[in-house]
């Protein structure tokens, strides 16, 4: 039951009161856009029973969510939520965003770093709920209690999301403590694979929560804060804290996001002829080509700078300084700090044939300025460049602009039209590889699982099953394209069966992770026997089979939503490209997939 | 002697803030209002990171503006609060060239380093250290500039 504006933690059970309200993370914050209010109410109810982060925001999504909603419309909410470990441990440093997808139509989910999740957790609550759309361009600012509407028509249409960025980095206060959430012009637009970017190189990258933002007239959200959060036992909290750090930072657990990060799947994923290119009319380039986008290569030449998410000393992000002449002025350069992982650089390098690395790293920073998800736009151009290729759209379609494998020229221009929309074309393009496939043809070599552009890794059935049954379509659900390598170096084989359930447990622990906040970056660290002692810290007592009761109910949940929002696992579209490139794994086989989809559905 | 914690290396700081998490956690509590030590970006993630913590200086007009005398100047450099003396009138807080003194919204008091180190431990970059503080470190109180004893030679 909602309670009344203003009150928090005020629930007539007493029990539940002291156990989870100690605590501020049961306080949600409502905001509602076309009213131009806000109120918190205390929420133990759902966090007793989903802990925070996706178990807390899915059930927040069932509440708020009218079954087929408009996603685009003001009916569909933006609900942004942390877990308990946030601000208390390292690597706990992770939002969950949920929302009704534009891109799928069905579960809108992405995950975010940044200062997002400790700035949220230091403003006073556990979730935000954003309801409605504005009449005109706003902006948010959250400063604990407080919130602020400000006028954001002057930041509207600004081409670079970074100068708008600036611009609010300097009117508001809180520099240290705060998250700037902002969208780009893709968001703006309602390109349904718009992206939020925080702190210039984090994203909300995946299933369109940009368009959502655009669609509400929400240019940005900041939320600072800084407080204490209880713990139980402070010698049991400092025993804890300095086992996982001490973990984290001393063994092998994290050690390649610290050194290479996520790049150093570049030479690993092409030595084993996993790494799609040319939207995966092959799985290897020549040594002689891939050498200059490895994680090795780029340290070695542009490494520039690594930064980190708030209380993570790990420090994956990896920015490369980039020079580039001024195209007058002799002597002149300037220098772009540039962030490069492992997934930007597979789509908008290796799938494009654009192998040059100042040339990807250009237009890796183009993408991201505009706020496009990397991915979907880099699978989005693979097909359009192919489908060029075989005539079945023509520079008429283009605008004029020729898309080539390994052209940079062509690839910006269409970046640009993407989100100019100068035609339907572009326009088609705007909603993905499977929409424009299913106007222009080409659907055999539109690389989308379940609407949403597949990800770096032609790894081998674990991958693709991941990317088919995972609740997001994300490589990051079950993690297919690990369980693929660890199979490959053993040299074992799963059934369909045995894939779907090793998948099925990953993705239920990963519930867990990213209830609590955690980075999954740092699941070797966050085991089991962890969670519950640093849980207990928090005066949260959960057993092992609770935890993982709540990983089970939390996806089927997501899958409810889903199946509730129209995704039929039976007509899951599987492109005929993927049969026909062996991957690392060997050639793979429809029927298999279909077995194993079968399998995780019944299990679900 | 004394000692002080030392901003080494801002150019090397990630930005991940585990020495402000550190600070509170020193002090009992999870979360960020105790810290004592502050990281933030210089205007935006791209340009690196401003670390802002006590430097103990030598004669501190933090010290100075205090008026109430709450802020006991130590041997060596630095200082220590009497909270029992202080007002809370955070003059000492606009006294600081550095922005190195936070203030505890609570209490109503400031926060300064305690020059207890526990944070260095947490910093994997090597940023900070907590050093002692040099006897040649006191010359400066002097403001006089390094003059060569002898005259010049014609």
């Amino acid at each position: 039951m909602p309670l009344e504006a203003g009150h928090f933690c005020g629930q007539p059970n007493q029990g539940l009161y002291d156990q989870v309200c100690r605590d501020p993370i049961c306080r949600v914050l409502y905001i509602d856009l076309s009213k131009r209010r806000f109120w918190i109410e205390g929420r133990p109810d759902i966090f007793q029973a989903g802990l925070g982060g996706v178990g807390a925001g899915i059930r927040l999504l069932e509440e708020e969510c009218p079954v087929g909603a408009d996603p685009l419309g003001p009916e569909n909410p933006i609900i942004l939520a942390v877990g308990p470990l946030v601000g208390l441990f390292p690597m706990a440093s992770k939002t969950a965003a949920l929302f009704k997808s534009p891109h799928t139509g069905n579960l809108g989910e992405s995950h975010a770093g940044g200062r997002s999740a400790v700035a949220i957790r230091m403003a006073g609550y556990g979730a935000i709920v954003i309801r409605g759309a504005s009449l005109t361009p706003i902006y948010l600012v959250i400063d604990g209690e407080q919130v602020r509407f400000r006028d954001a028509s002057g930041l509207w249409d600004v081409p670079d999301s970074g100068t708008v960025a600036k611009a609010i980095r300097n009117r508001e206060p809180g520099s240290g403590y705060r998250t700037i959430m902002r969208i780009g012009q893709a968001g703006e637009r309602g390109i349904t694979y718009a992206s939020v970017i925080t702190e210039t190189y984090r994203h909300f990258g995946r299933l369109g929560l940009g368009a959502v933002f655009g669609s509400k007239r929400l240019k940005a959200v900041v939320v600072a804060g800084k407080m204490s959060l209880p713990v139980t036992d402070r010698r049991a909290f400092q025993q804890i804290y300095n086992e996982i750090f001490k973990h984290a930072t001393e063994s092998e657990a994290m050690r390649k996001y610290h050194e290479l990060g996520t790049p150093i799947n570049v030479a690993a994923l092409n030595a084993i002829r996993a790494l799609p290119v040319r939207n995966l009319q092959a799985n290897t380039l020549p040594e002689d080509q891939v050498e200059a986008i490895t994680g090795e290569d780029l340290a070695q030449h542009y490494l520039g700078r690594r930064v980190a998410c708030t209380h993570c000393p790990i420090a994956c992000i990896h920015l490369a300084a980039l020079r580039t002449p001024h195209p007058k002025e002799p002597y002149f350069f300037k220098t772009s700090m540039i962030s490069y992982d492992y997934e930007p650089i597979f789509a908008l390098g290796s799938m494009l044939g654009l192998v040059e690395p100042a040339a990807m790293l250009r237009l890796i920073e183009e993408v991201d300025r505009v706020g496009l998800d990397a991915m979907s736009t880099g699978v989005t151009l693979a097909w359009a460049t192919e489908a060029l290729g075989k005539g079945l759209i023509t520079t008429a379609e283009t605008d004029g602009v020729q898309l080539a494998w390994g052209d940079y020229t062509g690839y910006s221009q269409a970046v640009q039209k993407i989100i100019s929309a100068p035609n339907d074309f572009y326009r088609a393009l705007g909603h993905g590889a499977e929409y424009a496939a299913a106007r222009y043809g080409g659907q055999d070599f539109a690389l989308a699982f379940g609407g949403n552009e597949m990800p770096g890794y032609h790894t081998g059935p674990g991958g693709y099953l991941t990317f088919l049954t995972g609740a997001r379509h994300s490589h990051l659900d079950s993690a297919g394209y690990s369980v693929d390598q660890t199979a490959l170096k053993k040299g074992e084989t799963l059934d369909p069966q045995q894939l779907a359930e090793a998948l099925l447990r990953e993705e239920r622990w990963r519930q867990v992770l990213i209830s609590l906040g955690i980075c999954f970056f740092a699941r070797g660290v966050y085991t089991m026997d962890i969670v519950q002692r640093a849980l207990a810290v928090t005066g949260q007592d959960w057993s092992a089979e609770a935890l993982e009761q709540l990983g089970a109910d939390i996806l089927r949940r997501k899958h409810a939503f889903k199946q509730r929002e129209g995704f039929n696992p039976q007509t899951l579209r599987i492109p005929r490209r993927i049969l026909e490139i062996a991957s690392a794994y060997g050639t793979l086989s429809e029927e298999f997939l279909r077995q194993a989809v079968q399998h995780y559905m019944e299990q679900v | 002697m004394a000692k002080r914690l030392a901003v080494v290396d801002a150019d090397s700081c990630v930005g991940c803030q585990a020495c402000m998490f550190a600070c509170a956690r020193r002090q009992g509590v999870a979360g960020l209002a105790l810290a004592r030590i502050s990281v933030h970006s210089a205007g935006g993630f791209e340009n690196g990171f401003e670390v802002s913590v006590c430097r103990a200086c030598a004669d501190p007009p933090c010290a100075r503006v205090c008026p109430t005398d709450a802020l006991l100047v130590r041997e060596g450099g630095g200082v220590k609060l009497r909270p029992d003396l202080c007002i809370g009138c955070q003059s000492c807080q606009q006294a600081c060239p550095f922005n190195a003194i936070f203030w505890d919204a609570a209490v109503n008091k400031p926060l300064i380093c305690l020059y207890c180190g526990y944070c260095v431990d947490f910093c994997l970059y090597d940023v900070i250290r907590l050093e002692e503080i040099e006897e040649s470190q006191h010359a400066s109180r002097s403001w006089s500039l390094l003059r060569p004893t002898e005259p010049r030679p014609i």
